[in-house]
């Protein structure tokens, strides 16, 4: 028989270690997986190997907070299972879990998802070039190994992450040949708007964002509002191709770009799920309809963390707690007055937390061009679709993402279109003269993490391991 | 067979000329020695298979079906598949969430080699 | 809105609804096809695409046969090969009893006067498939048959249906069906058709249809599993079947390896959701497997179900409506019906157009059904979680 756990949190990262720890405090047995080997997420990868090293000051405050969030998750009584892929979960909460060739399933009294963020997918001819990578991988280089790009390297793109990784890169001792904000003018105007309401809650935050970008100006060349970014070499990245903002094509060799136009929520396990979702205009992405508690359209299932709209560290911790109070509250190991109770300070702390996100969300929008690339532009990384491809198909009528799907194996592949998803909706919306949020998303079909047939066999064959 | 120095901070160059995408910011302390397609690559303990490809000259970790063009590591965190290798026999393994450990064996993911049985 | 003047309403957008639509619109008849979803949605879009006579019921053989030969020619009939290969298919026995049954099949369609299935030695059958385990001891082949790709199949009927006139409504879904003189009027999303003959090939729902048209035939749904790998090296050329056990096995031009048949997921016929069962699919990974040790460290990339109508007898409904004049079914496959695609069309322009046909239809006579009790759909245990 399988095991029943009263919560099974999913993701060991900011949201599902502070869930964790809350929801022991109220008494639920609670079992954690992640597929990294410690706990920590993105944001604080590796933090127990690296929380104690000279490159967590480096790294800077945000990251070494992780490491009394970590200790105290450790000590918490959670049972922890590291490199642990959800691979499916049914709607009755029976989740199906897989370990170094093992596969088992457990039943949990409620199911929280804190999957976290993906980097938005930013297609663009040659973007598939060894040397061109995504900003947060460079990071993860930068937090998991020491490492940087051994040439000046290139960063493209908007958002939070692009410029604190250029600080972190330079106090590293990596060098920079240029920064590409790829902006489109105005924006700074746009997002005036929430300024008084960012000042208001997250003064830090805006004040230390303006200075990483006037420090970044000082030290390395800042092409604005570049765009047309193409990549180019033969079997790697040998230069890269722009325009700058008045139009002009710039020519530079490079040997690694960086790209990066900000975060969007995971939303595989959500749809595989059948939960309901909502476009979020500001962050140009779908989200998962939650309630206060982080609760989805189906019973017993809670998002927390980045997974719930791009909110960041702090706010992720605060809603892991807040779902994990609901969790204990539906369970009936609160009552609902004492769960209202504590919920109070965490709701006013996560106003704060959230208040500097529609500046930011304003300040920096991803640019148009990754939505409705150019033709060459590979959009499918899997199976080599290019976006041309997905154009012809739309101009000859095909409206749905099920359809391209099947018309070129876009989605096919390994990845299951976490990819390619969000520009193929992007390029059907503007071909069919429609919105990105009318394009229904493709259906996610299980496994939703990797698995090999010999896992599958082995399904509850034997005891699950403990 | 001679150990591929990731001595680590320094840039070498291959026979063709060409040097790593990546290099570590200090000499690590202690190391371990993975194979990655037969040759033996010093690595930091605890790091991520992803991290030493891309010290290698040429970086890459597997060829596409279709066309056969090169990939590397791009996104680090599990969510792209561009990072996948054969490790100690088991195929198709994101390398960027996989931690090394000493005498593991590494394949680079290439349609054309056979399936091991 | 007024109503639409057409010859023929061909209900539902599968692989048989196209079929039907092409012959009727290439015979110079003006053809509507309304569909729910989309184009292949359920059982056409999610299921192995056999071309297989292997094992088949004998009263399906002499269609079977007939269908070969245009399988052999798709290009001809649809202009595209519709990535058929004639790769052959075995139906293998693990064991020395389970080979009787192979001679007791074999025997029986020789009494019928079929001679395509011949019985091959455990050297012939690893001469066919030499990654096989060897515990395999002989098979039945047939070594004509073979595999196609489902979605290069429905794309094929897209464009050969539009390039002969028929007008497609996707996003469809039919209402209601009434008598209008000596027509008949199909209410859909798409609006009004008014003609003399409809088409039902709405295949799990084509129970649901007939009905709405006084018309009652008994039929359950099943939910077929299939999964699909990563691609890998080429492993096998044949199509692989099992006599014991549950299993379709094969391996298509991209690589990839294709596994289903016949572990069922579960299916809601009223939302039109269909669920994987991994339970059950975890007995058909032990039997790949077993069967194939190479594909123990393959990554599965997609497990899917579509939903199908099922009869009691396991044959189609091909014919004429008893009760509902001008109505003509074709539906009720019941798991093997991607083989017949290509002369259930036309079938159905006889049966609409000259009234009769030549072809021996008579086991497929909707009326043999009528009066049976419906056996369950699979959807026990599918929990409406969903709030609205």
């Amino acid at each position: 028989m399988s095991r029943r756990v009263d919560l099974l949190i999913v993701g060991a990262g900011p949201a599902g270690l502070a869930a964790a720890i809350t929801a022991r405090a109220c008494g639920l047995d609670v079992v954690v997986v992640d597929e990294q080997a410690g706990p920590g997420g993105q944001i604080w990868r590796d933090i127990e190997q690296v929380g104690a090293t000279p490159r967590a000051r480096l790294l800077g405050q945000a990251y070494g907070e992780g490491r009394g969030v970590v200790r105290a998750f450790r000590e918490s009584g959670a049972e922890f299972l590291p490199e642990t892929r959800m691979w499916n979960v049914d709607e009755d909460l029976r989740a199906y879990l897989a370990h170094r060739g093992r596969a088992w399933s457990i039943e949990a009294g409620a199911l929280l998802l804190a999957t976290g963020a993906q980097e938005r997918p930013v297609p663009f001819p040659g973007s598939t070039l060894p040397g061109v990578m995504t900003v947060g991988a460079g990071q993860i280089l930068l937090k998991s190994s020491g490492q940087v790009p051994a040439d000046p390297a290139w960063i493209a793109g908007t958002g939070p992450l692009a410029l604190l990784y250029a600080i972190q890169l330079l106090a590293a001792g990596g060098r920079i040949a240029g920064f590409l904000d790829t902006r489109p003018t105005g924006q700074t105007l746009a997002a005036g708007r929430h300024a008084a309401r960012a000042l208001l809650t997250g003064p830090r935050d805006i004040a230390k964002g303006a200075a990483w970008m006037a420090q970044l100006r000082r030290r390395v060349p800042v092409f604005g509002h570049a765009h047309g970014i193409v990549a180019e070499g033969g079997h790697t990245l040998e230069r890269i191709r722009f325009r700058d903002k008045r139009g002009a094509e710039v020519t530079r060799a490079a040997k690694v770009l960086l790209v990066h136009e900000g975060v969007i929520p995971a939303l595989h396990a959500t749809q595989a799920l059948g939960c309901r979702h909502e476009w979020d205009a500001a962050q140009q992405c779908f989200r998962p309809v939650l309630d206060d508690w982080g609760t989805t359209s189906v019973a017993g299932v809670h998002v927390a963390g980045d997974g719930a709209g791009i909110a960041g560290a702090r706010a992720a911790g605060l809603r892991g707690e807040l779902a994990a109070l609901g969790v204990a509250m539906r369970l009936g190991r609160i009552g609902a007055e004492a769960a209202e109770q504590r919920a109070a300070p965490v709701r006013a702390a996560l106003r704060r937390a959230i208040g500097v996100r529609p500046f930011l969300d304003a300040l920096y929008p991803p640019r148009v061009e990754i939505s409705d690339p150019p033709d060459a532009a590979i959009v499918c990384r899997c199976e080599e679709v290019r976006a041309g491809r997905v154009r012809a198909l739309a101009a000859g009528g095909l409206t749905d993402p099920n359809q391209v799907k099947t018309a070129t194996r876009a989605g096919m592949g390994p990845c299951h279109g976490r990819q390619c998803s969000a520009p193929i909706a992007g390029i059907l919306a503007r071909m069919g003269g429609s919105e990105v949020r009318d394009i229904a998303p493709g259906r996610v079909r299980p496994p939703i993490r990797p698995l090999t047939l010999a896992e599958l066999a082995s399904l509850d064959a034997t005891e699950a391991p403990r | 067979m001679p150990v591929t120095h990731l001595n680590m901070t320094q840039i070498e160059r291959d026979e063709a000329g060409e040097s790593p995408l990546f290099r570590l910011v200090e000499s690590p302390e202690n190391s371990v020695t993975i194979r990655v397609d037969g040759v033996p690559v010093l690595a930091q303990p605890g790091e991520t298979v992803a991290a030493v490809l891309l010290r290698l000259s040429p970086a890459w970790s597997r060829r596409t079906h279709g066309s056969g063009e090169r990939r590397a590591p791009y996104c680090m965190m599990g969510v792209c598949f561009d990072c996948l290798v054969s490790i100690d026999g088991t195929g198709s393994t994101r390398s960027c969430l996989a931690r090394v450990c000493d005498g593991m064996q590494v394949e680079r993911q290439d349609i054309s080699q056979g399936l091991r049985t | 809105m007024t109503a639409i003047v057409r010859d023929a309403v061909v209900i539902g957008g599968g692989l048989h609804g196209l079929s039907a639509a092409l012959f009727l619109a290439r015979a110079g008849q003006r053809v509507t096809v309304v569909e729910r979803a989309y184009l292949g949605r359920h059982a056409s879009g999610a299921n192995a695409a056999g071309v297989r006579t292997l094992n088949r019921a004998i009263e399906e053989l002499p269609l079977a046969f007939e269908a070969m030969e245009m399988w052999r020619d798709m290009n001809a009939h649809v202009g595209d090969d519709c990535g058929f290969h004639a790769c052959g298919q075995v139906r293998v026995a693990e064991s020395v009893d389970e080979v009787a049954s192979l001679e007791a099949r074999q025997a029986q369609s020789r009494a019928a006067g079929f001679t395509h299935e011949e019985i091959i030695d455990a050297a012939e059958l690893r001469r066919l498939v030499p990654a096989i385990a060897p515990h395999c001891v002989a098979a039945l082949v047939t070594r004509d048959d073979g595999a196609a790709d489902p979605h290069r199949t429905i794309d094929a009927y897209r464009r050969s249906i539009l390039a002969a006139g028929v007008a497609l409504h996707e996003g469809a879904g039919v209402t209601k069906v009434v008598r209008q003189g000596q027509d008949w009027a199909v209410h859909c999303d798409a609006g009004t058709f008014v003609a003399p003959c409809v088409v039902n090939a709405a295949g799990a729902w084509a129970g649901q249809v007939a009905a709405m048209v006084g018309c009652h035939i008994p039929i359950s749904c099943r939910a077929s599993m299939m999964m699909v790998t990563e691609r890998v090296p080429p492993l096998l050329e044949p199509v692989v079947g099992l006599v014991g056990r549950p299993l379709s096995f094969k391996q298509t031009d991209k690589g990839t390896l294709i596994i289903g048949g016949g572990q069922q997921g579960r299916a809601d016929i009223e939302t039109g959701r269909s669920i994987v069962d991994f339970a059950g699919l975890a007995k058909t990974a032990r039997t790949v497997t077993e069967l194939f040790a190479a594909t123990a460290g393959v990554g599965i990339t997609r497990c899917w179900t579509g939903i199908e109508a099922q009869t009691k007898d396991r044959l189609p409904v091909i014919g004429t409506s008893p009760d509902a004049p001008g109505m003509i079914h074709l539906f009720g496959f019941s798991g093997h019906g991607f083989q017949l695609v290509p002369v259930t069309g036309a079938i159905v322009a006889d049966l609409a157009i000259r009234g009769t046909t030549q072809r021996n239809i008579a086991a497929f006579a909707p009326q043999r059904l009528q009066g049976e009790a419906i056996e369950a759909c699979p959807q026990d245990g599918l929990r409406h979680a969903i709030k609205e």
